[in-house]
């Protein structure tokens, strides 16, 4: 279907399926968690983005450090956290990727590069190019990497990390997930330019736009940009335009922003949908089978994993 | 003992950690080659280039965050805010970020990042390059407040700073910068959480006075004025409020029966009454009088000379406020 079909090997097409189908089917199975009362707080699904986290999280090593969003769980998953320590974070669980501690918006692991997601909008973008710092000052080809929404786009921190990161030739990845709504605010409304890309060239970076819902596109745009960070040449500004096809978050309603039209004309550019056509239809139910299982032993494992003890609930305010 | 200001003991801590810590760099405006507003950096640029001496856009909220990241990464961001009033612009940054992410990490993440500026009223800086702050700080979980009086402190706590693992506020009252006073060449670190007595009570001491920053040498004045009458106090500088070290206050509280707190920024919700309200719980049978604050007043700092100095405790205040104590 695209040039980039025929750099990737089956398998790394495989691999790219896998990465959206477990991100897929464990939002799902959250969702269902969250109407059955297992998840105590908020719960933003990342359903019908997958392509974004999984295109580009497909070219970073382990030690390549992530930040982002409200909207993490995706990231999480792509970047190597596991459903089980997602699903048990959630249920508030002692086995949870924050031990419990934060819940659908504070993930960390940094263990696997997941820096963090956070409740608050705009803050990732300066702790990715602050990671892009560290990394030049230490000497090493590792990148930092801020996933964001167009929300953020809109904040001063863009401006701030954008132009600092310029100037310092920092080795960052900015992905901008467009995804048209800040909550149930419409880009067009919040935004005196809407195309988020073309604002790399006010700092003097490559700015591009790629279909977010084409796991292809993403990867080859993110692909290049992290090459370039790599090689010290700077950062990149990559817009995703992608759909969120569930509400803003769970249990809340998702009407009077948007037309059903819209609704289903994103659903029907299914990112997964979109790559499955390019696959054998066995290898594609091999891996939703796999995945199935790997989603329903995690769901099992955070219903049974304990919470945490309340004794801890003061401890690492600080290190020393 | 040689004799350094406290703004060169300062730098000296910096200057001899930079030179065994690769992973430390500092970020600031105009802390390169022309090496600091207050000579924070001076001549630090040459030794360090541009990669550990980063001047910046002014981006505060930026910065602020930049360094977040590399905290987490494995470096060690100083940021010098020149006057700490542009640290607001960051606030969300250091409250929502900084001071929550080794907890929200379950602690496998750390923080060693050092914020430094410059606080205080004096010299006609108007509101905007005159706020104190440390209270607010002091409130928030995860920060250590630190408040040096004296050259020798400014070295020793600022090396605990660099080489601990926690956010640091490290405030430098502008009226202290060019003071001087005696600082050992060698290494040494300060503790966070221990007070120093700054003059020590005899026998007969009645009473008590806690002082920060630069109401320290205020005191000191005062007290200097009342041992003419025979009038013996006790003075105890915390150093750090966050930690707040205050054993060492009731101790001497215990010795004295008597206690003022003199905090030259607002009174409500500050250190004053945290102070007080812990001796009131911990050692309400060693109080003969109500426990007294001096504070500045309530309001945002004027530029006129009269209006600036009308605003803040001296040593003619302070020595009326601890006649006043012993009175009651």
């Amino acid at each position: 279907m695209t040039q980039t079909t025929d750099k990737l090997s089956k398998d790394q097409l495989l691999s790219l399926y896998r990465t959206m189908a477990v991100i897929r089917r464990t939002e799902e199975q959250l969702a269902r968690a969250h109407q059955a009362g297992l998840i105590h707080g908020a719960c933003h699904t990342y359903v019908g983005e997958e392509a974004v986290a999984t295109g580009v999280c497909a070219n970073l090593r382990t030690d390549d450090a992530v930040f982002s969003t409200h909207r993490g769980h995706g990231h999480a998953l792509a970047k190597g956290v596991s459903p089980a320590a997602l699903m048990a974070e959630l249920f508030g669980r002692a086995t949870g990727v924050s031990r419990g501690r934060g819940g659908s918006m504070h993930l960390f692991a940094p263990e696997v590069g997941m820096m963090g997601t956070s409740g608050i909008v705009g803050p990732c973008i300066l702790q990715a190019a602050g990671a892009g710092y560290s990394f030049k000052l230490l000497n090493t080809d590792r990148v930092g990497v801020a996933f964001f929404g167009d929300g953020a786009s809109n904040n001063g921190a863009f401006h701030e990390g954008l132009n600092m990161a310029s100037i310092w030739k920092l080795p960052v990845l900015f992905i901008c997930e467009n995804n048209l709504y800040a909550t149930e605010i419409s880009i067009n409304q919040s935004a005196g330019n809407p195309n988020v890309a073309e604002r790399a060239v006010a700092y003097n970076i490559p700015g591009v736009q790629v279909d977010g819902n084409d796991v292809l596109k993403v990867y080859e745009a993110a692909r290049e940009a992290t090459l370039r960070a790599r090689s010290g040449a700077g950062p990149t500004l990559i817009e995703c335009r992608t759909y969120r096809t569930r509400a803003h978050a769970e249990g809340m309603r998702d009407a009077g922003y948007r037309s059903a039209e819209e609704v289903d004309a994103w659903k029907a550019r299914d990112p997964l949908k979109l790559l499955a056509a390019q696959l054998p239809a066995a290898d594609v139910a091999a891996i939703e089978a796999e995945v199935k299982a790997q989603v329903d032993a995690a769901y099992d494992f955070a219903r049974n994993s304990p919470y945490p003890d309340p004794a801890t609930a003061t401890t690492h305010v600080f290190a020393d | 003992m040689r004799e350094l200001t406290y703004t060169a003991a300062a730098r000296e801590a910096l200057a001899e950690q930079m030179a065994i810590d690769p992973t430390i760099f500092v970020v600031g405006e105009g802390i390169g080659p022309r090496g600091g507003n207050f000579m924070t950096t001076a001549g630090l640029y040459d030794l360090y280039g541009p990669m550990r001496l980063r001047d910046t856009p002014i981006a505060e909220r930026g910065f602020i965050g930049l360094c977040t990241g590399a905290a987490m990464t494995g470096s060690r961001p100083v940021v010098d805010f020149m006057f700490l009033d542009f640290i607001l612009d960051g606030m969300g940054e250091l409250i929502n970020q900084v001071a929550k992410i080794q907890y929200m990490s379950d602690g496998r993440l750390k923080m060693p990042i050092v914020l430094r500026g410059s606080i205080g009223v004096g010299g006609s800086a108007a509101t905007h390059h005159s706020g104190n702050y440390y209270s607010i700080f002091a409130h928030i979980p995860g920060f250590k407040v630190v408040l040096p009086s004296t050259p020798y402190d400014a070295k020793g706590l600022f090396k605990t700073a660099l080489r601990g693992n926690d956010p640091v506020m490290f405030l430098e009252h502008k009226l202290l910068l060019n003071t001087k006073g005696p600082v050992p060449e060698e290494d040494y670190e300060i503790p966070f959480g221990q007070a120093r007595i700054a003059r020590a009570g005899g026998k007969g001491c009645r009473a008590t006075v806690v002082a920060l920053a630069s109401m320290v040498r205020k005191t000191l004045e005062a007290c200097d004025q009342l041992a003419k009458d025979g009038i013996d106090i006790e003075v105890i500088d915390p150093r750090t409020v966050a930690p707040l070290d205050t054993d060492t206050i009731l101790e001497s509280l215990h010795k004295t029966g008597r206690l003022l707190i003199v905090d030259e920024t607002f009174a409500p919700c500050g250190i004053g009454a945290e102070i007080a309200a812990q001796a009131v719980d911990r050692a309400l049978d060693d109080l003969d009088a109500p426990v007294k604050r001096l504070n500045g007043a309530f309001a945002p700092t004027p530029y006129s000379p009269p209006l600036e100095a009308a605003m803040i405790p001296n040593a003619t205040t302070i020595e009326a406020a601890i006649r006043d104590l012993l009175a009651e």
